[in-house]
């Protein structure tokens, strides 16, 4: 009767269900209109339903928590509940909710676990740890953490509060401030996790299904375990662990570590970032001041952060992020298969490797042996370096290297799918490659061309299947950098843009596609940018100034280093094509300087020499003293109206972020989110001011015009506002974002 | 149809089918050489650490190929090659198919070679002579494996090895007293070999209880199918049926006739073992998994022509066999499954035809998961290519003698035994059709087809 019952009333339900087994509740999870579970109003309602069932039902000794999606455990919170409250207040009463439904669960009267396969994350890790016992798969898929923190958020349903009693202050801090994913061992190690489970391949029923069944098995038997006092919650405590707990107990200790914390915090962020700083004042009320002030502490500070304009940036990036991950142009008519680059310079051995890694063949060519050998060695590198971090098998690294064939000829090319160069930016090459390499490839075959500056029609001129030719511009290390900036030309065809972005998405790329001019858009957006930064050099800021100044706006990294890493030489090019293209416009600093500092062999980095000198083993970084006499001989004076601290951060900016809105006015970008994306991914434009686009919006065009009128007095038109941003500065209620 | 019929009656064959009524016909092919098991021995098959505790391999393998001479009365100088297997190496004896042969007196004259596949590296030796036979190479060969546990070969770590290796390159007295000084307590921890996969870094049992769990394979199942092949060993060892079993008077001790590991026990005794790989919930204990064997195995291969020539009477023909491999990460234990309906299609025969199976049991839930592998459609389907499932073997067939579990599991020598006991059961039992399968680390899997020869 009693499992009739359950069924007549779940009926009704859609994202919890749950049955009766041999006295155990196994409530299972699966929003039906979500890839993922979110802890949404629904499902919390019905979770709370249920759970109110199980507490009622004296035949229920114990209870499993689990998720019916594969992938999935619970993801998180439902990030537009959260984003359709208009005031603090509301959000703070939904930490409350949170809170409240979770210390139901950690008070409940008969055990609760959680079976966690797949993410498990933010308000899904705060459900699982209410529950008194927790079993992880050790799928791949399956990970835990509490990623608020990237949203410009906090753990706010009692994260701040249970994680440092469950797995101490220090790794308490390095989650919730990180947001870093948390793989099983380790969960298992840090005590986030009581029990492991291997995940099972083909048996009965796919790998996937009865992975989630097994789970459930040994996760009833535990449940049961528990409520016959056969199993016991509380570990056994190490010496180490014990000293570590009294340690912590000593109000001194504790005092020093939020001081190193916070000290630490300030540090990386530049104050730039308030969620952080939240974050460690909830777990020190919460842990000095006992639990009824850190739970009020919580859900306040939550409440607070989801208004500021960082945690709206994050989120407004989070969501980019997710459409740039989406194929827009359709499904291609064939799959790449095989591709082949054309260069195994530091870009193409990295773009040859986020080919292989994903299990697509990939052919490296180059002219010489010598560049063929340390593009191989790059591959290499790259995939050795994830097994000394164990995220690859060295039989999986080899089988992935066996996807590779480095060669000096053409063998071969008749079976690619898409071939795309990485040779050195003169379009005559380019022209001599477009040529032999369409000699040899099949028709189907797709011509990408991996420029930062050249336009692609320029290239494509020289291709007798110009719709077959696509820009894909990706950023340096490839391996590290997730943006991949697609450019088409008029003659592009639908088809050949949809299998570059197919392709862009299996490389695990975040993908902007944007037309076709000099410098497409994130080039011509950094152009402008690094010229102001060359004229300030030249005025007399020095280069650990320039870099102080920019990363203390938000960029991750000063403007000085970043042109040492973008090699001076490329910087010079770049410069000199862009001048020429767009003219006075992108004039600013000296080209001269750029060019004499090349000649002179400062190309940054790769040379040991740019505006630092690298190489010397000592963390502290030392100016070129070359590079300054080279500025000195062009010093410039610096007009004192516009060169206070703040002016010159904002010259930087304003140029930047003004050439974003002109790519949008000019149609070379198709809309602000993938500005944005293109700007904070490929550019490290700060995030916790969104994009260019999300700034503009945030800091007010009228202000940001009123600032550059007045830097356009001093320097001319480099600083003239293009039609949208005046438009925009015009009319409040133009925004980018709605 | 009747007239071809009876038209073919002066074949030896059809006579023979006549004399036993059976109504299947013989496997032999156009073309292809009738190869035979004239005999086959092993040695008891002892847990490591026991009686052969102070032996090297080759001694035991020594033995068994001893043994074999005996029980055939074979001239030395009538075998054209040897073939053995072996797993874990002594690194002493790396070619130990040579030495034991030097040793057992077999002509030096008489080329010998090693073989390893894993837990099918004596079928590998046999299916080698299979193929000399056949190629028209050799007429006998003797093949067989061995397998030593109680001893196993421990190296220094890379470090110290490296070390010690340009210890011998150096020169001067100062550059011998730098290396030495540049050894570090961590570089004397020892490299121990282990029954796991290398490419996955998974211990085998932690395979197979993964896999168990893949097929729900109970704890029960497994027990029941442990207790199961150890009465039945005991039954057969009481008996008297284990007749492949030579005697050996081991050096410095008594002899010694019997397999040691045969130990029914009571369910109960069965349940309160521990997982031994998954803690604290897997399924797999020490009770249900074969135990670390010593032992060695031999056969006696010939062309059947010889064989006649010689006076033998074979035991059997060996007929088709495949080798498989999978996945070696989740698939590694089911080789069986894979090998099955591939040997018996080459053969053209069903599960049906087959009155004889000898599976080679690694772990009770190894056994399990294939039975129920080899049940689903869903799986032939899904994992196979194939349109149907292949069907479980009917237990009543399957293992009547014991197996793995329960006589020893000593890796190389496992695949002869298998095979020794097909010609043995056909014989007492009176069937006409043997299959013999077994999975090997790797991934790797083996099925071959036997067929009593006519008595």
């Amino acid at each position: 009767g009693g499992s009739l019952l359950c069924l007549s009333l779940s009926a009704a339900r859609t994202h919890v269900s749950y049955e009766v087994k041999d006295n155990v509740a196994v409530v299972r999870i699966n929003d039906p209109t979500s890839k993922v579970n979110t802890l949404s109003r629904h499902m919390q309602a019905e979770m709370v339903e249920v759970m109110n069932e199980i507490w009622g039902n004296a035949a229920v000794k114990s209870a499993v928590l689990i998720s019916r999606k594969p992938g999935c455990f619970i993801a998180g919170a439902d990030i537009n509940m959260i984003q359709a409250c208009k005031t603090a207040e509301e959000v703070t009463s939904l930490s409350q909710e949170g809170q409240k439904i979770f210390d139901q669960v950690e008070k409940s009267p008969i055990p609760i676990v959680a079976a966690i396969n797949g993410s498990c994350l933010g308000g899904g890790l705060e459900f699982a740890i209410a529950c008194q016992y927790r079993i992880a798969t050790k799928s791949k898929k399956t990970i835990l953490g509490t990623p608020e923190v990237m949203l410009g958020l906090l753990p706010g349903a009692g994260g701040t509060q249970r994680l440092p009693k469950m797995v101490g202050l220090p790794a308490a801090f390095d989650m919730m401030l990180t947001g870093k994913n948390i793989r099983p061992d380790k969960a298992k190690k840090m005590g986030l996790v009581h029990q492991l489970v291997d995940p099972l391949g083909p048996g009965l029923k796919s790998p996937e299904e009865r992975t989630i069944e097994y789970l459930e098995e040994v996760a009833v038997d535990f449940a049961k375990g528990l409520a016959g006092r056969k199993v016991t919650v509380e570990k056994k405590k190490g010496l180490v662990q014990k000293i570590q707990d009294f340690v912590m107990g000593l109000p001194p200790v504790r005092k020093q570590i939020y001081k190193t914390v916070h000290s630490k915090v300030m540090k990386q962020s530049k104050g730039l970032y308030p969620a952080p700083l939240k974050i460690i004042e909830c777990i020190q009320t919460g842990i000095e001041k006992g639990n009824a002030a850190g739970y009020l502490t919580e859900s306040q500070n939550f409440g607070k952060l989801a208004m500021t304009s960082e945690s709206r940036a994050l989120i407004g990036l989070y969501h980019g992020q997710v459409t740039c991950k989406k194929n827009h142009f359709g499904k291609p008519e064939r799959d790449v298969k095989k591709l082949a680059v054309l260069g195994a310079g530091l870009m193409g051995a990295g773009i040859a490797q986020v080919t292989i890694d994903k299990g697509v063949a990939t052919i490296l060519k180059d002219t010489t042996e010598e560049g063929l050998a340390r593009g191989h060695q790059q591959v290499y590198k790259g995939l050795n370096d994830k097994t000394k971090k164990k995220s690859l098998t060295t039989f999986e690294r080899d089988g992935i290297m066996s996807l590779l064939s480095g060669q000096l000829d053409y063998r071969d090319f008749e079976n690619a799918d898409m071939v795309i160069e990485a040779v050195f930016e003169d379009l005559s090459i380019k022209h001599k490659v477009v040529k032999e390499v369409e000699a040899v490839i099949p028709p189907h075959c797709i011509f990408a061309t991996n420029t930062s500056a050249l336009p692609i029609k320029d290239i494509a001129a020289a291709s007798k299947r110009p719709e077959k030719v696509i820009g894909m511009h990706y950023f340096s290390p490839v391996d590290k950098m997730q943006l991949l900036e697609i450019i088409t030309t008029n003659k592009t065809s639908k088809d050949t843009t949809a299998s570059a972005v197919a392709v862009g998405l299996k490389q695990g790329k975040v993908i902007i596609v944007v037309g076709d001019g000099p410098g497409f858009y994130t080039t011509r957006c950094l152009a402008p940018m690094l010229a102001e930064a060359v004229r300030a050099l030249q005025e007399g800021v020095g280069p650990k100034k320039l870099d102080s100044l920019t990363t203390g706006f938000g960029f991750p990294v000063g403007a000085a280093t970043l042109a040492d890493e973008v090699g001076i030489d490329v910087a010079a090019h770049v410069a000199e094509d862009l001048g020429k293209a767009f003219g006075t416009r992108f004039g600013g600093g000296n080209v001269e300087v750029l060019k004499m500092m090349v000649q002179k062999g400062f190309k940054g980095r790769k040379s040991g020499k740019g505006c630092y000198v690298y190489g010397a083993k000592s963390k502290e970084k030392k100016v070129n003293s070359g590079a300054e006499d080279i500025l000195k001989s062009f010093k410039l004076t610096a007009p004192p109206a516009v060169s206070a601290d703040e002016d010159i951060q904002y010259r930087l900016v304003s140029r930047f972020v003004n050439e974003a809105v002109l790519c949008l006015q000019e149609g070379i970008l198709p809309d602000p989110v993938q500005g944005d994306i293109g700007a904070v991914f490929g550019l490290g434009f700060p995030p916790c001011l969104g994009g260019p686009f999300r700034f503009v919006d945030s800091h007010g065009a009228d202000k940001l015009v009123q600032k550059m009128k007045r830097f356009e007095e001093a320097y001319g038109n480099q600083f003239t506002p293009c039609q949208l941003l005046l438009d925009h500065a015009k009319d409040s209620s133009k925004r980018f974002h709605k | 149809y009747y007239t071809t019929l009876t038209s073919l009656c002066d074949n030896s064959t059809f006579r023979w089918t006549i004399k036993h009524s059976f109504s299947k016909k013989t496997l032999a092919k156009p073309g292809v050489k009738n190869i035979v098991l004239v005999d086959g021995v092993r040695t008891p098959f002892l847990q490591s650490g026991t009686t052969y505790a102070d032996l090297m391999p080759h001694d035991l393998a020594r033995a068994a190929l001893q043994g074999l001479l005996n029980r055939t009365g074979l001239p030395k100088d009538a075998v054209d090659y040897i073939v053995y297997g072996t797993v874990i190496q002594e690194v002493k004896t790396s070619n130990v198919a040579r030495e034991a042969a030097l040793g057992a007196g077999f002509s030096d004259k008489t080329p010998a070679h090693t073989v390893t596949m894993a837990c099918i590296s004596s079928n590998q030796a046999m299916t080698t002579a299979v193929g000399l036979i056949a190629a028209g190479q050799c007429d006998a060969v003797v093949a067989g494996g061995v397998e030593f546990m109680s001893d196993v070969p421990i190296r220094h770590s890379r470090k110290m090895r490296k070390t010690m290796l340009s210890l011998n390159k150096a020169k001067t007295l100062g550059a011998r007293l730098s290396l030495l000084g540049s050894i570090r307590l961590a570089h004397l921890s020892p490299e121990l070999p282990a029954v796991a996969e290398f490419s996955t870094a998974e211990t085998m049992g932690h395979s197979a209880d993964r896999l168990a769990a893949a097929f729900g394979v109970s704890r029960l199942e497994q027990d029941e199918f442990a207790l199961r092949s150890h009465t039945l060993a005991k039954k057969a060892q009481d008996g008297g049926m284990l007749s492949d079993v030579i005697s050996f008077k081991v050096p410095g001790r008594d002899i010694v006739s019997k397999d040691n590991g045969i130990r029914p026990a009571t369910m109960e005794q069965l349940a309160k073992l521990k997982p031994a790989f998954i803690k604290p919930h897997g399924t797999v204990t020490a009770a249900n998994s074969s135990f670390l064997t010593d032992g060695a195995s031999a056969v006696l291969i010939m062309s059947e022509e010889k064989a006649l020539a010689m006076g033998y009477k074979p035991k059997a023909y060996l007929r088709d066999f495949v080798y498989v491999s999978q996945d070696p990460k989740d698939q590694l234990l089911l080789g069986p499954t894979y090998a099955t309906p591939k040997v018996l299609e080459k053969s053209g025969l069903t599960l049906n035809d087959i009155d004889v199976f000898e599976f080679h049991e690694a772990f009770a839930g190894q056994i399990m998961a294939n039975l129920k592998a080899m049940e689903s459609d869903w799986f032939a389907q899904t994992y196979m290519g194939r349109k149907t499932k292949v069907g479980a073997p009917p237990m009543e067939k399957f293992n009547t003698w014991g197996g793995s579990l329960s006589l020893g599991h000593p890796f190389a020598a496992t695949g002869c035994r298998l095979v020794t006991t097909v010609a043995h059961r056909l014989q007492k039992e009176g069937g006409q059709y043997g299959l013999v399968a077994a999975c090997a680390a790797g991934g790797q899997g083996h099925a071959m087809v036997i067929e009593a020869y006519p008595q």
